[in-house]
């Protein structure tokens, strides 16, 4: 039980370095870092295959194409320039609001009940392999097309058009 | 792994939901604070983590391997977004030699 | 001949659309031939009614013939039929509006022949003797108002004939205004008929109200309103004042309108009405002093005018007031004569007036006339008749019908008698003073007038040949018992007073007061012609210049004891800065400020959120977190367990 508090503050505090850093670069590797004690939640959680997708996918690639961008676009010095002071304040009001709204919320749901794990062995690859063949076929092969279709756009678009003048 | 399930048995629903509100708080916080458009996408992926723990911490509750999959699904989804989303912010570069949000108001009426 | 009464009117309104569609089309003899030959065929056709009307007369019948032409509205109670009335009353105005009118288109043939808006002219004339034709003869109220209105359109479209006359034009819209505030009266008058009576037709409303009691309130509040409107159409006061400023239209419009047909629509309608006037006592009164009033203020200016036709124009509203007095005192048979004999002898007076005016080269002010009796000798002797006629002094048709006013208004109070024998006075007065000053003495005006001094053409001076004959044998229809005569138009129109006779008991004076009244107003009127003749031939005195000082008397009657000063100060003033009041405040800053005010409340609305739109995407996403938050909070509120 205290693994989860423990884990749980890790990911709010390296969330909270993402977005405070100054240096985009030291940004992506603090969310990578986060994204890693997420990883850690799904196995506390018995989801095994969603951890190790997380890992791969998540981490592995899309945090990668964000180096390579940040790297691409020449931004690991500090470039930025921040928003006023007026602005930030207002950003973290509305987000205390929406974090005020959803915690409300649990007051009068009182879902407090402990999680008692049902059936311990969903998370598991076989199963969920199994469920996602036998319920889930449709939106499965239609992600494929979505993959192919983001894949070719994201070809297309970064295309360096000056070859066509 | 039984001692991970068992170590599960005892947190309450209550405090996952807690937790991913407020890491999907710092997600929305990011996106209204920062003004580099790449590190505002990162808080949106932020943002999309919280939502699929939430949604396997469902599924382990009530034993319905449907949110997993539904995990899966949006990971997926994020990927090709993400992909879509920095060949646009190149393309933008590109035109405008900044990635300051303040420069894209083009929008404007 | 009852059958074709519908062509009565009909024909001048061809007339008036062929002339006005056609004006600029065909030659001016057509126009004239066409504008008085429609006239003379509605003469004939009245003459043939009449006919029929005096032969039902002679066999002792009603000779009340009603012809319904259509149905015109019928909604629920409400039946209003286009439908003519024929009764001797109609019959003899009929002749009188067909008659006079002809010979008024004959003479403007003359008059207004180097006139470039003949042919308009002719239209307009025939317009208005349709619409005049339709007043006389409609047999329900609604039908009569139909023809009131026309006539005082017409009577605005010729007074404003010469329209690039900014003073004439204004002397038009005045004559409009004041006649439409007495139609208000009648209108409201034709309600209240409509609601106690539930029917507007003659042959309904009169038999019903003969059944009242006198004294009732509703009739006495319908008869006073219908008195309104005709104060404002026969030009009593307080709405005479029209009258004198009309006289800017040509001189056939004086004569015609303003002297033999329109101004006695007025007389017309109380005497069609004469039951609902009869059973209440209290408006016959009103009528009666406001009638002598008007008679002897408006004698009292007439006096002092020197313009020709200024002075035959306040003499008319005088004659008119005379008119007033005879049906307040309930001389019904007396005021309609005179109504007849005044067609006669001022639409001769007026057409006399016009051709000195054509033989002046258009000049109006007598102090610049004299001594025309030479080159003018039918219009003098004409004229002359005409002044006697109307001076009441006999043989001739005015002593007639002043004195039976005269004798009625004995009978009913002293005072009346005295005060319209002092009007009488006067009027002869000045009539005879006009003559004098116009005919005697020597020429005093330009020598370039002294050349152009001529007779008039036959097309004018035949009409006024016609109308002297009229008016010095005129009298010979009604002559009082008193004198041995048979009271021919008071027998034949009796049926039309009948009912009102029922109610009043008859007072007969004795012959010797009748001798006595008549010997008093004769001589009086011949003394006073003498004085006249004292001072302007004798004397040769000559009124004085405008700028001249008066005596406070003269002075009065010179500025028309100032009424149009006084509705000035307190009716025009006030109603036009009432007017620029709602302009400035209401219509201006009001409801213009209404209008463009949320025209602008939009556009500022938009503006503002036009702001919306910055461009700024952290901007679109903060309101997408505000939204977002919103709707949380507000499905959480509204959660029900």
């Amino acid at each position: 039980m205290s693994v989860f508090y423990f884990v749980a503050f890790l990911s709010i505090f390296f969330a909270l370095m993402t977005i405070f850093t100054k240096n985009p670069v030291h940004s992506v590797l603090y969310l990578v870092i986060t994204f890693f004690t997420f990883t850690i939640h799904y196995i506390l959680l018995n989801a095994q295959f969603l951890a190790v997708v997380n890992f791969i996918v998540y981490m592995g690639a899309i945090m990668v194409l964000f180096l390579f961008v940040l790297m691409l676009l020449n931004l690991n010095k500090d470039t930025e320039p921040l928003k006023s002071n007026l602005v930030k304040f207002m950003g973290v009001v509305a987000g205390a609001c929406l974090l005020l709204t959803v915690a409300g919320s649990l007051r009068l749901m009182e879902v407090s009940n402990p999680i008692v794990l049902k059936n311990p062995d969903i998370g598991l690859v076989g199963s969920l392999g199994k469920v996602l063949f036998s319920d889930f076929l449709l939106p499965f092969e239609i992600s494929s097309i979505l993959l192919l279709t983001a894949m070719v756009g994201a070809v297309l678009l970064a295309k360096n058009e000056s070859k066509k003048a | 792994m039984e001692t991970i399930v068992q170590n599960i048995q005892g947190v309450p629903l209550n405090h996952y939901i807690l937790f991913c509100s407020i890491i999907f708080t710092i997600g929305v916080i990011g996106v209204l604070t920062r003004r580099n458009v790449i590190i505002i996408m990162m808080s949106v992926e932020l943002m999309l983590n919280a939502v699929n723990l939430l949604l396997t911490a469902f599924s382990a509750h009530s034993g319905d391997p449907a949110g997993q999959v539904f995990v899966f699904f949006i990971m997926a989804l994020a990927a090709a977004e993400v992909a879509v989303g920095l060949a646009i912010i190149v393309m933008v570069y590109r035109n405008t030699r900044s990635v300051d949000i303040n420069a894209l108001n083009r929008l404007r009426g | 001949m009852i059958d074709l009464i519908w062509l009565i009117p009909l024909l001048p309104l061809v007339g008036f659309l062929i002339n006005g569609i056609a004006r600029n089309a065909l030659p001016k003899s057509l126009v004239g031939v066409i504008g008085s030959g429609v006239v003379l065929v509605a003469f004939l056709l009245s003459c043939g009614v009449f006919a029929t009307v005096y032969a039902a007369r002679q066999v002792g019948a009603d000779a009340t013939f009603i012809q319904p032409i259509f149905e015109w509205i019928s909604a629920g109670d409400l039946q209003i039929s286009l439908s003519f009335l024929v009764d001797p009353l109609s019959a003899v105005m009929l002749l009188i509006v067909t008659g006079i009118g002809f010979l008024i288109h004959v003479y403007s043939v003359g008059y207004m022949m180097h006139d470039p808006g003949f042919a308009k002219f002719f239209a307009f004339l025939n317009l208005f003797v349709f619409f005049m034709l339709l007043l006389v003869l409609g047999s329900n109220y609604i039908v009569m108002f139909i023809g009131w209105e026309g006539v005082g359109l017409c009577s605005y479209l010729l007074i404003g004939f010469w329209f690039r006359n900014s003073s004439y034009v204004k002397a038009a819209k005045k004559a409009f205004v004041m006649n439409r505030i007495g139609d208000l009266g009648f209108l409201i008058a034709v309600f209240l008929i409509f609601a106690t009576f539930g029917s507007l037709e003659f042959s309904t409303v009169f038999p019903q109200a003969a059944g009242m009691a006198v004294g009732d309130a509703t009739l006495l509040l319908i008869t006073l309103l219908l008195f309104v409107a005709a104060t404002g159409k026969s030009a009593q006061i307080p709405l005479f004042t029209w009258l004198p400023d009309a006289m800017a239209g040509p001189t056939p419009v004086s004569a015609l309108i303003h002297a033999a047909t329109m101004v006695t629509a007025g007389i017309y309608m109380i005497a069609r009405s004469n039951i609902l006037f009869t059973l209440s006592p209290i408006t016959l009164q009103i009528v009666a002093a406001v009638g002598i009033c008007t008679a002897l203020l408006a004698a009292a200016i007439a006096v002092t005018q020197n313009d020709i036709k200024k002075v035959l124009a306040y003499s008319t509203v005088s004659q008119l007031g005379y008119m007033f007095l005879g049906l307040g005192v309930g001389a019904f048979t007396g005021a309609f004569f005179h109504v007849l004999t005044h067609a006669f002898f001022k639409g001769l007076l007026f057409l006399g007036a016009g051709s000195v005016i054509h033989a002046m080269s258009d000049e109006q002010d007598m102090r610049r006339m004299g001594g025309l009796k030479k080159q003018l000798p039918v219009t003098y002797v004409t004229m002359l008749i005409g002044t006697v006629a109307i001076s009441g002094i006999p043989p001739l048709s005015g002593f007639f019908s002043k004195d039976e006013i005269l004798a009625h208004a004995f009978i009913s109070n002293t005072a009346l008698w005295i005060l319209g024998v002092v009007g009488a006075l006067l009027t002869s007065f000045y009539m005879f003073r006009m003559l004098f000053l116009t005919f005697f003495g020597k020429f005093r005006g330009s020598d370039t007038q002294a050349d152009h001094l001529h007779e008039s053409p036959m097309t004018m001076t035949m009409p006024l040949v016609a109308l002297a004959i009229l008016s010095a044998l005129g009298g010979l229809l009604n002559v009082p018992s008193a004198l041995g005569g048979g009271h021919a138009l008071e027998s034949f129109l009796a049926p039309v007073f009948e009912d009102s006779a029922l109610q009043v008991e008859a007072v007969h004076l004795s012959h010797n007061t009748e001798y006595l009244l008549m010997g008093i107003s004769a001589v009086g009127a011949l003394i006073m012609a003498v004085v006249a003749y004292q001072q302007y031939v004798s004397k040769a005195v000559v009124p004085k210049s405008d700028e001249a000082q008066r005596r406070a008397l003269s002075k009065l009657s010179y500025h028309k004891f100032y009424v149009d000063e006084l509705y000035e100060t307190l009716v025009v003033r006030p109603l036009n800065g009432l007017s620029g009041f709602f302009y400035r405040v209401v219509d201006k800053s009001i409801i213009d400020g209404i209008v463009n005010g949320s025209g602008k409340t939009i556009g500022e609305t938009g503006k503002g959120l036009r702001l919306l739109q910055s461009g700024n995407v952290g901007f679109y996403i903060f309101f997408m977190v505000v939204a977002a938050v919103v709707l949380l909070a507000y499905g959480l509120l509204t959660f029900n367990r």
